[in-house]
């Protein structure tokens, strides 16, 4: 069970939030004139990315918020967490591990 | 190849066993082929097996990054089952099913295919009515499963608690023609007999690039171990299916999950049969040694990591030990993970691409073993001719953009 | 014969304290602080299991839980039966049951036996390669017997009565394992104020010091005994309330983002556990930072005949002797590659065993422990190898060789008799949970081991588990890791340094098979005990051409027993790197995998079972409706009252009586569980536009309309009455099951899409009880309880909304009908909903009202055509299938789902689309489900037009009626179809889903 921060209320655990998958796909504004090809990969394409994924989460089963995170999906470690709307943080910060 | 039966095992355990010759070459790879396939878990080695066998192609390799059979063809609960809701679906894995029915003396290699009964549990009156309409969907494909009362399903499978329950069980579907296999034997089956067609298997070779030439096409690979020139590569990389196509640049509708299961310490036969409760989320069977097999869920975020959380395995064992009381003594011996490539409508993808000599087989979420040997079938089909079995057409990638969904896990939806 | 084979005094049992206990019906004394194990080696029993393939004889080998061979299970009473226990886990307790397993019909006589003799026709993989012909025997005859013969002890067949429970905790620091250096390491955290767990599987903390010596030769420890620094560093810990002391506690899993899973057994150690404690409890700790002190493993050596009864590993035997005060035999033969073993044949020499002989395979045995056995005369031979062993079911004899310098075995045996054998291949680090941590793992060639290299969570090993054995060092390691965790947990870095003598030199370790000479001498020589792998199965597989050590282990199950390999992975590798003439490292090591040790499955139930398993969710009538006779039905986390059967009525009886009531006159039903999102603020009704099919723009405030939700890929996903309150406010109404999933489909909408839409979104789904008055007196009924409404058909016509009050209460009340007739829903308090629902149930009496539950609605909304989500509809539907293209805004620019909804598929022809049937014969009823077919009598494989989506009988009607989803349905009006059924086709007419009072004139009554 992973800890996810939520932005709002801290450190919380997989438990309370409910995966939104990826990030950053905005539905098309013009949706009634999109080509059928575009508006299947809005529908359907995902990157799945091996490495840092982009991806949504809200805190369903605390404040409701939905939330954006940077996670590597090779690791599930978190490497930012950022709200609806703003871009994803370029400078990926790496997780301090001990031995 | 080397003969298998109980003769050439007690003529060779004369000699201490020491007649026996490896079960397949260990391959250098060669500078071109006819086919690549990407991908030597069961599915990429019965492809390889069945473009040789059926459409003579021998000059064909088997590129794996680790060991063959060791993604999720060694990582699932072996279930086989065909009792899909949807013709196209039913078609293609009882497809697969007769396959199944043979492949211990095909290939000469036991798989050990046991065909003890799946039954599917309904708890609820809209378990009972999609259930229903598979049993009736079925007879209709010529694909055996049956109701069972609650009684019945006590009867076929004695350890279960149909009564003082949360969730009571109301009746169950049974295919009494599915069953388990040995999931390592189907990988080390196909692999003995496409190597003795010659098909190169090679392991520890991972695939970095897919080139392409001036019109488009597939041309050769890149690997760990060298570049291959081919015209035609077959992808069936599973949870890596993403990674590889896009190396063609290619982007296809899948997600990658982990998958869990979990084995108990073996016990004497006590479990007769494959039981299913997917309300509860319950998928149980015995091993030949002995050992409760338990397949969990998926997490509820795309992973590569080959691990899931303690909740999903917690969870499944809260489902076993709810219809199977006896079983809370027991103890869970091993928990693996494995990743699953899902598509939007949970069905398989198997089709060629946009891109000429390349093809892909991918998408098969918690189901991939039991496809197996069709799916490899008809995908090598779909390689050697340039165009799909009929099983497969409906398979195809373009399916999401024009709404020809083949939605298995929307028409067993719960709502009310 | 108790005592017989204890020394005189020490050790950690309670002599004071016999206990008795019996094995396969002996009878047998042993006494408090023994397990299993050392309870019958005081007894002088060895032979304590057959093995899982040959069924040869087993003893015990080891004293903790790496245990493979002594394998018992336990047996309190019928329904508490554990098998597979390993005996040096099994704290005795007076009373205890054990029984040895897979043996028929004794231990000492066991007919399985006969495959020892079949070995050479049966070796690894053998049933890949027979067990083929004819096809049919593998399930009648083949398979039945190979599980016959596979799994070891016999499951419990009853329901488990015990009881299991759960605990999520956060820490500062925890410490895992809780022998010297995690003592040493939850010591200087705990220090420093750190909130500490420490957690230990042994039913007593201290881990390896609680098998040294006391007395003269204890080690000593900050100038003082182990014992004493034991009990001192122990009450330290107790007294400390920011410390959590776990003993019998394993930590079997480590989990992403440092959590660490625990398993306490609680009460297997007792005689009489309180009935209403715990069997064992789950742990699911959250800690900041993680010390893993979790021990190394000794070794086994493999030589020919290396598992008879009375073949120890050396650390064990020894103890047996320092903690349970057993002498384990009389006469010993030591072999090893380990100076430990030394310490072990001085420890056993003390306690009066007589070392016959001390063989080392290495050159040279110069270290101090081997100086002392020495001094102490015990015969030392190096240069030496064990190639054979004898003893049916117990060793009476080993054969040594000598070793030449080319690292060839010398001709020449020298057969020495012996009833005991210690054996050491050294210490094999538990690197399980670091590695289960995802942490890189190093070669050492040192320690012949695998050892942690680099952490991927916050985690470090401390002492014998990264390959530091001597007793300071390991005080030290576990001291400064405990420090420098508290120190990154937040709290001051204090290294502390207990005093300690000089560190004890490298002490050897040896991965592999032992030098053999010439090919081999017919004895097996084992490399997994358990699963009875030898060094010829590993010969075999490579020979047959699997490298990776994954593929060796599938193929001969090597480390894929219950003891998940902990003795014999290392060797394992060992023995297939020469086969392969490749270094270990490249051969590669096997996955560790949770659990560490077996877990009971019911410790991860834990509370979960029964009326616990998922939460119930019940309705304010619920009482009421089970004192009635209500027979419920589970719809998602709900119960619903299905139907009121009285005096033995059937369902069908209970169901008929039901409609023709509400058909008749009036019915009274909880319609509570639908789902209620209050949809709110300025853009409250931009955001519906955009969400709904529907156009809302036009509703009226104080009216209400059926609406209809896609998702975006154009399938219904749910669909309800939504009311319009006020300007900017909307009461939407949900499907049972849907309304979790329709409220975060709104709110992800809301949050990510729009969010400059000015708009809030509440569930109240339980604020409100909803009750459905249905019928021709449905108004009569409710017209003296309603306050502030006029209910007349001209005041309030149908699909109108109103506040007002009911019994006094605030009431919102709905004119609105899913069966067809007149009908209000009377929305109140859910606090009040039993007192509005009692009132007006009285009120009804003299107008006939009847309470009808699920199953009535469904077919009284059928013979209306009313559709269900999940039931006409299942994903794949759109709205004009289901024949509500009607419902569809058309001059909307855009909503949820448009845009999907031109895509080729949704335009096709042969769409199925939703009508009613008629059975010819209109008494038969179909089943649900059932296949729509062209032509009668078509043989499988046949393509459906379609299926059966609701089927009843019609009270009103006096005859059966469907819902079906057909291909091209609305175009086959009047045509004849047929319906498949197990006892041939149905003919059946297709006609209008519309059964009952098609013109809606009893609607608008």
């Amino acid at each position: 069970m992973l800890l996810i921060e939520c932005p709002y209320c801290g450190e919380r655990p997989e438990l309370e939030f409910v995966y939104g998958g990826q990030a950053h796909i905005a539905r098309p504004q013009n949706a009634p004139d999109l080509s059928a090809q575009a508006w299947s990969d809005y529908l359907y394409q995902r990157d799945n990315t091996k490495g840092i994924h982009a991806e949504r989460w809200r805190h369903t089963h605390g404040c409701g918020r939905f939330f954006n995170a940077l996670r590597d999906t090779t690791t599930d470690h978190f490497i930012a967490i950022y709200k609806v709307g703003e871009a994803a943080p370029a400078a990926l910060k790496t997780r301090k591990v001990a031995l | 190849m080397q003969p298998f039966s109980g003769l050439s095992l007690l003529r060779r355990g004369l000699s201490g066993q020491r007649g026996w010759t490896q079960q397949w070459r260990r391959a250098e790879p060669k500078g071109a082929y006819d086919a690549v396939i990407v991908g030597g878990g069961g599915h990429g080695l019965g492809t390889a097996y069945y473009l040789a066998k059926e459409h003579h192609l021998t000059r064909v390799a088997v590129l794996e990054k680790g060991w063959i059979g060791g993604g999720n063809t060694g990582r699932n609960t072996t279930i086989i089952r065909s009792n899909y809701l949807f013709g196209e679906s039913a078609a293609l894995y009882d497809h697969a099913l007769k396959l199944w029915e043979n492949l211990s003396q095909v290939l000469n290699y036991n798989v050990m295919f046991s065909q003890r009964g799946v039954m599917m549990l309904a708890h609820t009156v809209h378990d009972t009515q999609v259930s229903k309409r598979h049993v009736h969907a079925n007879r209709a494909s010529g694909v055996d499963n049956e109701w069972l009362t609650p009684a019945d399903a006590k009867a076929f499978c004695p350890p279960l608690n149909i009564g003082d329950i949360r969730y009571p069980v109301l009746g169950a579907a049974l295919q009494r023609r599915g069953g388990t296999a040995r999931h390592d034997a189907v990988a080390w089956g196909y692999a003995r007999a496409a190597d003795a067609l010659g098909v190169d298997i090679i392991e520890n070779c991972e695939v970095t690039g897919i080139r392409r030439d001036s019109n488009g096409a597939v041309e050769s690979v890149e690997t760990t171990r060298g570049l291959i020139r081919t015209p035609k590569v077959g992808v069936a990389a599973a949870g890596h299916t993403s990674v590889v196509m896009k190396m063609a640049g290619i982007q296809l509708p899948l997600e990658s999950y982990p998958l869990q299961a979990l084995v108990s310490e073996p016990v004497k036969p006590i479990f007769p049969c494959v039981v299913m409760s997917n309300t509860i989320h319950a998928y149980i069977s015995q091993s030949d040694k002995g050992e409760l097999v338990i397949g969990a869920g998926t997490d509820a975020y795309t992973s590569y990591t080959q691990r899931g959380g303690l909740h999903i395995s917690g969870h499944a064992l809260e489902a076993v030990c709810e219809l199977f009381p006896m079983f809370r003594r027991l103890r869970m011996l091993r928990n693996w993970g494995g990743i699953v490539d899902v598509t939007p409508d949970r069905s398989p993808i198997i089709a060629k691409t946009p891109v000429p000599g390349l093809y892909v087989n991918c998408g098969w979420g918690t189901g991939g073993f039991k496809a197996t040997p069709g799916s490899a079938h008809v995908f090598a089909f779909t390689i050697a001719r340039d165009e799909p079995h009929p099983i497969n057409a409906p398979f195809t990638i373009e399916r999401f953009r024009d709404g020809h969904l083949i939605d298995e896990a929307a028409a067993a939806a719960v709502a009310h | 014969m108790n005592g017989a084979l204890r020394v005189d005094a020490g050790g950690r049992i309670n002599r004071a304290r016999p206990l008795r206990f019996t094995f396969d019906g002996h009878e047998l004394t042993g006494f408090e602080g023994d397990t299993l194990a050392s309870a019958l080696l005081a007894n002088g029993v060895h032979l304590v299991g057959r093995s899982f393939k040959y069924h040869r004889p087993r003893g015990i080998l080891a004293a903790g839980s790496e245990e493979p061979n002594a394998l018992v299970a336990v047996r309190r009473d019928d329904a508490r039966y554990t098998p597979n226990l390993r005996a040096t886990q099994v704290e005795l307790y007076d009373g205890l049951e054990a029984h040895s397993q897979n043996r028929w019909p004794s231990l000492s006589f066991d007919i399985g036996a006969v495959n020892d003799l079949l070995s050479p026709f049966i070796p690894a993989g053998f049933y890949y390669k027979t067990f083929m012909w004819p096809r049919s025997a593998w399930k009648s005859l083949y398979e039945p017997r190979i599980r016959a013969a596979a799994g070891l002890g016999e499951s419990p067949t009853q329901a488990d009565p015990d009881r299991y429970s759960n605990r999520y905790v956060h820490c500062d620091v925890l410490v895992v394992g809780a022998g010297p250096a995690g003592l040493a390491a939850a010591s200087a955290a705990a220090d420093v104020g750190a909130r500490v767990i420490l957690c230990d599987e042994q039913s007593e903390l201290g881990g390896s010091l609680l098998g040294e010596p006391d007395g003269a030769r204890a080690p000593q420890i900050e100038g003082e005994r182990a014992s004493a620094w034991l009990t001192q560093t122990i009450d330290t810990l107790t007294r400390n309330p920011r410390v959590s002391l776990l003993p019998r506690t394993t930590a079997f899993g480590y989990f992403p983002h440092n959590l660490v899973g625990l398993n306490q057994r609680l009460t297997d150690h007792l005689a009489n556990p309180h009935p209403d404690s715990p069997r064992e409890r789950q742990w699911q700790v959250r800690a900041q930072e993680v010390v893993l002190a979790t021990g190394a493993i000794e070794r086994p050596l493999v030589f020919p005949g290396n598992d008879r009864p009375g073949i120890l590993l050396a650390a064990a035997a020894r103890t047996y002797v320092n903690r349970y005060g057993v002498i384990p035999g009389s006469r010993a033969v030591v072999i090893t590659a380990c100076d430990e073993a030394y310490r072990a044949a001085l420890d056993l020499h003390d306690a009066g065993v007589f070392i016959a002989t001390i063989a080392d395979v290495r050159a040279q045995a110069y270290g101090p422990l081997a100086e002392r056995a020495r001094r102490a005369g015990l015969p030392v031979q190096t240069l030496t190898t064990l190639v054979g062993t004898s003893g049916r079911l117990r060793v009476n004899a080993v054969q040594l060789a000598r070793i030449g310098d080319d690292g060839k075995v010398i001709d020449g045996v020298q057969t020495m008799p012996c009833d005991l054998v210690l054996m050491s291949g050294g210490f094999t680090p538990s690197v399980h949970l670091f590695s289960q941590s995802r942490g890189k793992l190093a070669w050492d060639d040192k320690a012949q081991s695998f050892v942690p290299a680099q952490s991927a969570e916050r985690v470090r090993s401390a002492g014998s588990c990264r390959g530091t054995f001597a007793l300071a060092a390991v005080l030290e390691d576990g001291a400064s890791a405990g420090s420098a965790a508290a120190g990154d947990a937040g709290f001051a870095n204090t290294a502390r340094r207990p005093a300690v003598p000089a560190a004890d030199p490298a002490i050897g370790a040896y991965a592999g098979a032992l030098p053999q000479p010439g090919e081999s001498t017919g004895h097996k020589a084992f490399i997994d005990w358990q699963n009875d792998v030898t060094t010829r199965d590993l010969a075999l597989a490579t020979r047959e051409g699997f490298r990776s050590i994954e593929h060796i282990k599938r193929y001969t199950t090597t480390g894929m027993a219950t003891d998940q390999g902990k003795t014999s992975n290392l060797n394992a590798l060992g023995f297939v790197s020469r086969q392969l003439d490749k270094p270990i490292p490249e051969v590669g090591l096997t996955t560790f995998r949770m659990p560490y040790t077996p877990v009971t499955f019911g410790a991860f139930a834990g509370f979960a079972r029964g009326d616990l398993f998922d939460p119930t969710r019940t309705t304010p009538t619920h009482d009421w409706a089970a004192r009635n006779g209500a027979v419920f039905e589970d719809v998602s986390l709900w119960k619903r009252a299905r139907y009121f059967p009285r005096n033995g009525e059937a369902m069908h009886a209970a169901v008929a009586r039901e409609c023709l009531a509400v058909r008749k006159g009036c019915g009274i039903f909880d319609a509570s569980t639908l789902g209620k999102i209050e949809v709110v603020g300025k853009d409250a009704v931009t955001f519906m536009n955009r969400m709904y099919v529907n156009a809302w723009t036009s509703l009226a405030v104080g009216r209400s309309r059926y609406g209809v939700l896609l998702r975006d890929d154009g399938f219904i996903y749910d669909d309800g009455v939504v009311a319009r309150t006020a300007e900017d406010r909307f009461h939407v109404t949900t499907t049972t099951g849907g309304a979790a999933r329709v409220l975060a489909m709104m709110e992800d909408f809301v949050q990510t899409e729009w969010p400059d839409l000015s708009v809030w979104l509440t569930s109240t789904t339980e604020q409100w009880a909803v009750i459905a008055v249905q019928g021709p007196h449905a108004r009569r009924v409710l017209e003296g309880l309603v306050e502030g409404i006029d209910i007349s058909a001209q005041a309030m016509p149908h699909m109108s909304v109103a506040p007002g009050r009911i019994c006094g209460v605030p009431m919102l009340l709905f004119r609105v009908s899913f069966t067809g007739e007149l009908g209000f829903e009377v929305n109140v308090p859910a606090d009040f909903g039993l007192a509005v629902w009692e009132a007006i149930h009285a009120a009804g009496q003299q107008h006939g009202i009847t309470p009808y539950g699920t199953e009535a609605m469904h077919v009284l909304r059928a013979e209306k055509g009313y559709i269900i989500v999940g039931q006409e509809t299942d994903g794949t539907v759109t709205p004009d299938d289901a024949g509500l293209a009607w419902a569809i805004g058309k001059s909307k620019p855009d909503f949820v789902g448009k845009r999907s909804l031109q895509r080729p598929a949704m335009a096709a022809a042969d769409r199925k689309q939703l009508v009613g049937l008629f059975t010819a014969d209109s008494q038969v009823v179909l089943d649900e489900g059932t296949q729509v077919m062209l032509e009668r009598d078509q043989r499988p494989p046949v393509r459906p037009l379609g299926h059966v989506t609701s089927s009843y009988y019609s009270p009103v009607l006096s005859r059966s009626i469907a819902l079906a989803l057909v291909a091209g349905g609305r175009a086959r009006m009047g045509e004849a179809l047929y319906v498949s059924t197990p006892n041939g086709d149905v003919p059946v007419q297709v006609t209008s889903p519309v059964f009952y009072d098609s013109e809606g004139a009893r609607l608008n009554g």
